[in-house]
Formats: structure tokens, sequence, C-alpha cells
């Protein structure tokens, strides 16, 4: 229903623009901002219909030539360029004028990503941020935006940046410790926060042990880190391998409370490695 | 229109005249399939007693074919069933024996050693069992005795489980447009090698989940000629194993049938990955593996179920590297018994001869699938 008035109302503007380009100016402001209540008096005498054609609607009112009009606050919300004309007996005009949005910012689309990222990665995290007034027009005029990238142990980066036509955006490397980072975009009073989980990244200095138990080997890694310290996340698959004449062994592993462990068939003479994914952690040769 | 009625007329004549036949006068197989005759003949050879056997299971004439066997006393009818069905849940148990095959191996005047080669076919295609039988001479009759493979039983228990398990959330429709949404699984191709078989183009890769969350991946590629415009797209579809965990490895493995790697330019390759919930259980140990040269190449070993939960489906994928340490081929089996915990199940991945001699290591993942919860 919205979309028919908007087209009717769009090929209404054309149409009306075409009628009165020559007609009288009914008086107008030029500006107007979106929301706001404004007056105006219109030239003439006698009675008429006064029509305005804009975004997303029109608008007829029956008047009386030479008294004030008066249109409350909200009457003009969406931005953009309108058009008023008036039929009557006495005389035709037209009139045109533009509703702009607020200056003042209501509320911000704030598109940050990515939601997941590995720590230290430069340039990894965007922010792109869109500025709207009360009735969702977007904020044309520059406005000073603040982007805050925050980390759990409480240290912030902080960007600045202006709105252009309506939008500004950033980056930020992540940072070198795992955790939900909170990334504020700030416009005035209004602000918009997203959570940026930065996760560890590959597994480095992959260690394991092995000793005896039983019939089998136990086959142990160190606590895995990544090269910033960080845990790595249990789940993490942990790849044991055991090579033996001419025979291997292997068996995926994953990660439980920091380390992978499992027990394997002891084999004398056996070379045994450890990998996660493409990173290749110690070898150990088992010779008892 | 009239000749179309006087065609008609004669095609539903004929039909009802066919039918009439068949049910009058069925043929012996269809009839023993349907339940109303034996396909066995007399077992005056080792052969006959052999493909009788077959024939009884085949058509799943299961008491048939153990009154028939020279050492029932060894196993109940519902041991041998089980032998040949599999007492848990896995490919095997809605299977049906498509055809079978005779070999004699060794013959004289009172015994008899043959091999029997099952083709069974499951829903992931055909299964391939083998079984060599001693057939003995019982008057002027032969009677096999069927080579008994008893299942482990797994003794009542209850086995604790604490493996980690990932579930997803995704943005809600009440979610206002720019909310953040849960990031896709960040996955890489880590290895890419178009090959030239005599059936195709083969494009055999890896690919790297190099994320911390659980990903469903799978790979097309797009073959591109001289002037960059595409001969055709196709998918890894079961050559990959499409669950991966963290920093978990799989290799993939794309045909083209119909293709010449001369008239190809570049390939272009697109993984796919997305969120999936999962569990980190259940771990299968790889043991025993062995290159085995040819004739005959293959790659052989034992699957372990490290876990408490039976394996109803495990596919075992292997990558197949040169000295230097290229793909030069990747090759799948699925293993048509269920894995039950602690208990070796064998698998043999066939590897074509003209490869094998290449082929200086390998790797191997399996991908699995429970039909049942835990034990």
């Amino acid at each position: 229903m919205k979309l028919v008035m908007l087209l009717v109302a769009l090929f209404g503007l054309g149409s009306v623009q075409e009628a009165f380009s020559q007609g009288e100016s009914l008086g107008f402001p030029k500006t107007v901002q979106a929301g706001s209540a404004f007056s105006v008096q219109l030239l003439g005498s006698g009675e008429g219909t006064l029509y305005i054609v804009g975004p997303g609607g029109a608008l007829k009112r029956d008047v009386r030539f030479g008294e004030i009009w008066s249109f409350p606050a909200g009457s003009f919300s969406n931005a953009g360029h309108y058009v008023a004309f008036v039929t009557g007996s006495s005389s035709d005009g037209s009139s045109e004028f533009d509703v702009v949005p607020a200056s003042k910012a209501a509320d911000l689309s704030f598109l940050a990503k990515p939601s997941r990222l590995p720590v230290g990665l430069h340039n990894g995290i965007t922010g792109a941020i869109y500025v709207f007034d009360d009735y969702h027009n977007l904020i044309a005029v520059p406005l000073p935006i603040q982007f805050e990238l925050s980390n759990p142990s409480g240290s912030t980066q902080t960007r600045s940046a202006v709105t252009r036509y309506g939008s500004a955006w950033t980056e930020f490397d992540s940072t070198l410790q795992q955790g939900a980072d909170k990334f504020l975009a700030r416009a005035g009073d209004i602000s918009s926060l997203r959570v940026i989980r930065q996760v560890p990244g590959d597994p480095c200095e992959l260690k394991m042990s092995v000793a005896r138990s039983g019939e089998k080997l136990q086959l142990v890694t160190q606590p895995v880190r990544d090269c910033s310290g960080n845990a790595v996340p249990d789940g993490t698959i942990i790849t044991f391998t055991q090579t033996y004449h001419g025979a291997q062994s292997v068996v995926d592993v994953p990660l439980k409370r920091g380390i992978a462990e499992v027990q394997m068939p002891s084999h004398v003479g056996a070379t045994i490695s450890v990998a996660s994914g493409v990173v290749l952690g110690n070898q150990i040769q088992w010779e008892k | 229109m009239r000749k179309g009625g006087v065609l008609a007329a004669v095609l539903f004549i004929a039909t009802v005249a066919l039918i009439m036949v068949g049910t009058i006068w069925p043929v012996p197989a269809a009839a023993a399939y349907a339940g109303a005759g034996s396909l066995s003949g007399s077992a005056s050879t080792p052969e006959a007693a052999a493909t009788n056997l077959g024939n009884e299971i085949r058509s799943q004439n299961w008491g048939k074919a153990y009154s028939g066997f020279a050492n029932k006393a060894q196993f109940t009818e519902p041991e041998f069933v089980h032998d040949l069905t599999g007492s848990y849940q896995s490919l095997r148990t809605n299977a049906t024996l498509n055809n079978f095959e005779v070999f004699p191996l060794h013959s004289d005047n009172n015994e008899a050693q043959v091999r029997m080669k099952f083709y069974w076919s499951t829903v992931v295609g055909t299964s391939v069992s083998t079984r060599d039988l001693q057939i003995v001479k019982s008057g002027d009759q032969w009677e096999p005795e069927w080579p008994i493979e008893k299942m482990a039983a797994v003794p009542p228990q209850v086995i604790p489980v604490n493996y980690l398990r990932w579930d997803v959330i995704y943005r809600g429709p009440g979610d206002d447009w720019g909310a953040q949404d849960v990031e896709e699984p960040h996955v890489r191709i880590i290895d890419m090698h178009p090959v030239e078989r005599a059936d195709g183009v083969v494009i055999l890769g890896e690919i790297l989940n190099e994320d911390v969350v659980p990903a469903y991946v799978s790979v097309n590629a797009t073959l591109l000629s001289k002037s960059q415009t595409p001969i055709a797209t196709e998918g890894s579809f079961d050559k990959i194993s499409h669950l991966l965990l963290p920093k978990q490895v799989t290799p993939f493995f794309i045909l083209f049938p119909g293709t010449s790697l001369s008239d190809v330019g570049s390939v272009r390759m697109t993984p796919f990955s997305t969120l999936i919930p999962a569990s980190a259980d259940p771990v299968i140990e790889v043991d025993n593996e062995r290159l085995n040269p040819a004739p005959d190449a293959s790659l052989t070993g034992q699957l372990i179920n490290q876990s408490g939960r039976a394996v109803s489906v495990a596919h075992v994928l292997g990558t197949f590297y040169n000295k230097s340490g290229q793909v030069v081929w990747v090759a799948d089996q699925y293993v048509d018994r269920a894995l039950l915990p602690q208990t070796p199940v064998q698998f043999n991945i066939h590897i074509p001869e003209d490869l094998a001699k290449n082929i200086s290591s390998q790797r191997t993942v399996v991908a699995s699938y429970s039909f049942e919860s835990a034990l």
C-alpha cells in the first residue's frame, strides 16, 4: 500500500512540476527540517485547495487565501524534495521546498565485521556507521564519530572520523589477547555497541610427551597455546602419528581442558609426531 | 485417434497376457526371490554347493543356508545372520546381496576350498566382501563350512563422555538491520593438484578448517578453457569429509568425466563452508596402516573407535603423497560394519596400480555417522 502511495506521489510530483512550473510562488520556506512545525501565509484571496506532494505521500487541504496555515511537528518527516500547489477561483500557484534531515543524530546503524577473528590480525576489524535522525533520514551533513575498541582487560583503542554523506568507517588491528572485545561507535550522545570475538591463532610450539601405560603408550601434549600465549580452544584437533616398521597409526584427538591425550599401541623404534592443521610439533623416537 | 485406441488396446492385452504367463510359469530365479521356490540345485560339486549358498544368501533364505552348512554345530543361525548383516546398525543392516562370484582355490576328492566374493548393495554404493570357504564331501553331495566371524561383544557398561559440543544460534528475524550475525567458519584450500586419468580430469586437494568452530565444507571446481570460458563445474560430493572440526584437514576429489587436461587453461576453486552443530566425539584411531604395493595396490589398516558410541557408518579417506609431498591421489572406502568401542574393524582402500609406485606416504581421515545414541 505504501509503495503504491509512493509511486502515485512520485508520478504526481512529475506532472505537477510540469503543470505549475510557470505558476506564482506560494511563499513556502526553501528548506524545512524534518519533523519540525512551520507555517505559511498563502497569498491571494478567496478559497482553494492546497496539494503538497513529496517522497512517501501527498497531502490535500481546503484553504482560504490570505490566512496563515500551520503545519504541526511531524507533518513532514521524510527528507526530500516537495512540491506545493494550489488551485482556486482567484489564482493558481506552486512552490517547491526541501525537507532536510535534522542535524542531530538519533539512530546509528553500525556494521562491524567480522564477529570472530584471530588475534594479531592487521586491520582485521572494520566498522562502518550510518547516521540517522529521529525519522530515520540519513544525515548527510558531516558529523564527528568516535570509534572505540576495548578488550576485556580494559585497554582501549580509539579512532575519530567524520561522516561523509551520512557514513563513516574505520579499521582496527585485532589485539594479541583473546576475548570478547567491545566495539563502540558514538555520534554525539548516541552510541551503538557490537561484540568482536578475538580467538587464538594457530598453535605455537606444539609439544607432546610419551609415557608407557601398560601395553600402550600414553601421548599427552603440553597445554596448547598460540604464539601470543592464548590457550587454544577445546575441540581443536591435534593429530598424533606413529610410524613404525613400514606401518603407521594416526589419531585425531580434540583438545580437552587445553591438552590432547590419547593411548596408542607401543612399537619399539617408532617415530611419534604431533601436528595441528598445518602446524607441526615435536617428534619423539620411542626406543624403550 | 482411432489408431491410438487400437494401440492402447493391444498394449493392454499384451501386458495382461505377459503378467499371466509370468504368474503361471515363472522363471526359477523370480520364483525364488518371491519366496515361492529355491534356486538351489544339486550340490554335486564344490562350486555348485558354493553357488547354492550364494543364492540362499541373496534371497535371504537364512534357514536354508544355515541348514546346509557342514559346521553348523559351531554356531547358531542368528550368529550366522549377524555375521552377514551385523548386530548393530550399519551399512550392511539394510544391504542386499546383489551378486556373488565363486573362485575355486583348491580341490581333492573329499574337500575343496573356494573364495566367495559378495557384492552388497548399500545406500552408498556397492560394498564388496570376500570369504574363503571349506567345502567338504558328505555322501554324494558337497556341503560348505561357513567361516564364522563372531563379532566381539561389548559388555553392558556406562561410559562417561564429556567431549565438547558446539551449537549455533543465528541472527533472528526480529534483529535490526546492521546487527551482527555469527561469522561463517574460515576454511582454506592448502593443496590442489589437477591430474588426468582415463575417465577425465581429476582435481585433488586438501582443505583446512583454520577456525575455532566446526565447519560443514564442500568444494566446487570449474574448469576454464585457455580463453577463460567455463568448460564444466563439478563438486566433491562424498569424496570429502564434510564435517571439519577446528584445525582438521580433509582431502577432496573432484572428477570431471570426459574432459582432457590439454583443454584446460585454469581451474577456479570454490570452497564452501557453513557453521554446523557438531560434537568432538567420536575419536577414531587409524591403526596399523600399510601401503601395499602392486599388484592389488592398497592401503590397509584398522579402525578403532575410542569413544563410547557405536559408529554406524565410517568413511575412510586416504590422501596419498609423492616423495616431494604433493598429493597424487585421493581414495576412499565406506566401512560396512559398525564400529563398536575399542573393537578393531579392517579397511582396505584400493590404489590405482599406475600410481602406486609414486606414492611414498599417506594420511588418513575418518568421517563417521551414528544412527543411534551411546551404547
